[in-house]
């Protein structure tokens, strides 16, 4: 927007200047106007635009390496130290190694030989399906559950006590009471998942609801709007973004919760997989499942941001 | 026998619980108001003038006396009168067209097609000058604009009152006078009956039929009424020169600092 900031400064200067310092971008305004019309001036224009262009590109550029250069910096330190680590014990396997067999395994991911023996791919689309069953049944049940809470102040009293002593709880202290209940492994993982994860899915949607500024609701009060219009217009989008921060944190602790839920009830999936190894003694692939768990986590994180990106709005100009 | 005053306040009182007791903010306020007159509220900051701005919206209810809007006792808030609010309150979510429009669907949707609905919100954001804004968000217009907004979708609903809560308080000067100005003009096209909230003396002797001046609070009632005889329409440049414009200028800030000056 410089160009902006050059056009009054030409208003003093003689007619010829003016024509010089006028700013490209006025200059490409009026090529746009009459394009039949290919003068000096529009030429001029496109060979600023272009040079804008060039800079622009190369500010990115430095911007990407500034950012960048660090990131790689630390990984290297990080396999250095590994390398070193895997070299003063024995036991702890080596990069490279990790890295054959991580190739190996990835390279056929969904091979599959009987319930105990399947492929990577398999593992890693057994624990997303159950991490997105409980999650599911989480938000389904936790975001109307939070704006009752939010909208109604006696709900949130009844409700706040049980809240506060049941969220605390540790995941795997649920597993009985789901393997008691549904006398399955799968479905108590499911609700190992759908009981951690729904916590801050209530507590975020009932906070938005509370944290609305009265002036939204004054509108809705001057208006008379319906119940719907309120909820559609007003309530839904200003809770929203606190709804989707809470979705994000649930959907993190879901992921964290389903490697050791797996690990204590076997099946097919990441965690079992995980503690399978440690049995088989298979470090590399120990290691392996811990990249994979990890940059899997910061998929699902990732993808939820950019959602939560796309409903943020902007309150102060 | 109101029937001829388009804004009646009778007897009105309004006390507040707190937690230091009962707190009494207006009390015997008595107020008519012609169909299309502008009457500014001023006084000092907690006299109670916003406070009976709001029992006028209907936005909470008085703990005794009466008010009337066209003929109908106000018992809520309702779109027979428009509200106009200091923070222009609009949805940020919503582009202007759709802040106007939520309103103008409220009132007239089911009487009226979707293309005379689109006309009506089009035509009030047009009335404020805002033809060229109207798909953006408010985060990407100027608080002055924000408030045009606001002006439109408290005009769209074609309200018997329009209500407006110190709408330019928080505008700059020269923005303010600018809107003022817009303000005049929308009302003399409107014809609109207003009543407006102001703690500034320049904007009510510019704007207003009749000033209410309000005595400090707690217990804050009606001090003094005055007329304002000046010709519409108004001009801001020839006013300020203007003797008697002075004149009213004089007796509303003798009023405010004189007999009701507020310990600060």
């Amino acid at each position: 927007m410089t160009n902006a900031i050059t056009m009054p400064l030409a208003v003093g200067a003689s007619l010829q200047e003016k024509e010089t310092k006028r700013s490209a971008h006025e200059m490409f305004v009026e090529t746009a106007k009459k394009t039949s019309e290919d003068t000096a001036e529009s030429r001029a224009a496109r060979e600023a635009e272009l040079a804008m262009k060039i800079r622009r590109r190369r500010e990115q550029i430095t911007g990407l390496v500034q950012t960048t250069v660090p990131a790689f910096l630390g990984f290297a330190l990080f396999i250095l130290a590994w390398q070193f680590l895997s070299q003063i014990n024995s036991q702890i396997p080596s990069p490279a190694k990790v890295w054959m067999a991580a190739v190996k395994l990835f390279s056929d991911p969904f091979y599959s030989k009987g319930p105990n023996d399947q492929g990577i791919g398999w593992n890693i689309l057994s624990s997303l399906k159950r991490v997105g069953i409980g999650f599911g049944l989480a938000a389904l049940v936790g975001i109307p559950l939070g704006f009752m809470i939010g909208r109604f102040t006696f709900l949130d009293r009844m409700t706040a006590p049980i809240i506060a002593i049941l969220r605390p709880v540790s995941p795997l202290a649920w597993l009985p009471i789901g393997l008691l209940v549904f006398k399955a492994a799968n479905p108590a993982a499911i609700w190992v998942i759908f009981i951690c994860s729904i916590w801050p899915m209530i507590i975020n949607t009932a906070v938005g609801v509370q944290r609305i500024p009265q002036d939204y609701l004054n509108v809705a009060r001057v208006l008379n709007l319906s119940e719907w219009k309120v909820f559609t217009k007003i309530l839904f989008p200003a809770v929203l973004p606190y709804m989707l921060t809470g979705v994000k944190l649930s959907i993190g602790v879901a992921w964290l919760v389903i490697v050791a839920a797996e690990m204590l009830t076997g099946g097919v999936g990441i965690g079992f997989w995980l503690w399978d190894e440690w049995n088989n003694l298979v470090v590399e692939h120990i290691i392996v499942a811990i990249f994979v768990i990890g940059i899997v986590g910061l998929l699902l994180e990732q993808l939820l941001t950019r959602i939560a990106a796309r409903f943020e709005f902007n309150e102060k100009a | 026998m109101n029937h001829s005053f388009h804004l009646v306040v009778d007897n009105v009182e309004k006390r507040f619980d707190t937690k230091q007791g009962e707190f009494l903010a207006i009390r015997d306020v008595n107020l008519r108001v012609n169909r299309g007159e502008f009457v500014a509220l001023i006084g000092h900051s907690g006299c109670g003038k916003s406070t009976l701005l709001n029992l006028l919206a209907g936005l909470s209810t008085p703990t005794g006396g009466v008010l009337v809007c066209a003929g109908r006792e106000v018992k809520g808030p309702g779109p027979d009168r428009g509200v106009v609010f200091q923070n222009h309150s609009l949805l940020p979510w919503l582009t202007c067209f759709q802040n106007v429009h939520l309103a103008v669907e409220r009132v007239f949707a089911g009487k009226e097609s979707k293309a005379q609905l689109k006309e009506r919100t089009e035509n009030a954001l047009k009335l404020v000058g805002l033809s060229h804004a109207i798909h953006k968000h408010p985060n990407e217009i100027s608080g002055g604009m924000k408030q045009r907004v606001g002006i439109a979708r408290a005009l769209a609903i074609e309200p018997a009152v329009l209500l407006l809560d110190e709408p330019f308080g928080a505008l700059d000067a020269l923005t303010r006078a600018h809107l003022q100005d817009e303000l005049l003009r929308i009302v003399a096209e409107t014809k609109s009956t207003v009543v407006m909230v102001t703690h500034d003396v320049d904007e009510a002797v510019l704007l207003s039929d009749r000033i209410v001046m309000m005595t400090n609070g707690p217990a804050a009632t009606i001090g003094e009424i005055l007329e304002v005889k000046l010709a519409r329409p108004r001009d801001r440049l020839a006013l300020a020169e203007d003797v008697e414009y002075h004149h009213y200028r004089k007796a509303v800030v003798e009023f405010l600092y004189s007999k009701h000056k507020k310990a600060a």
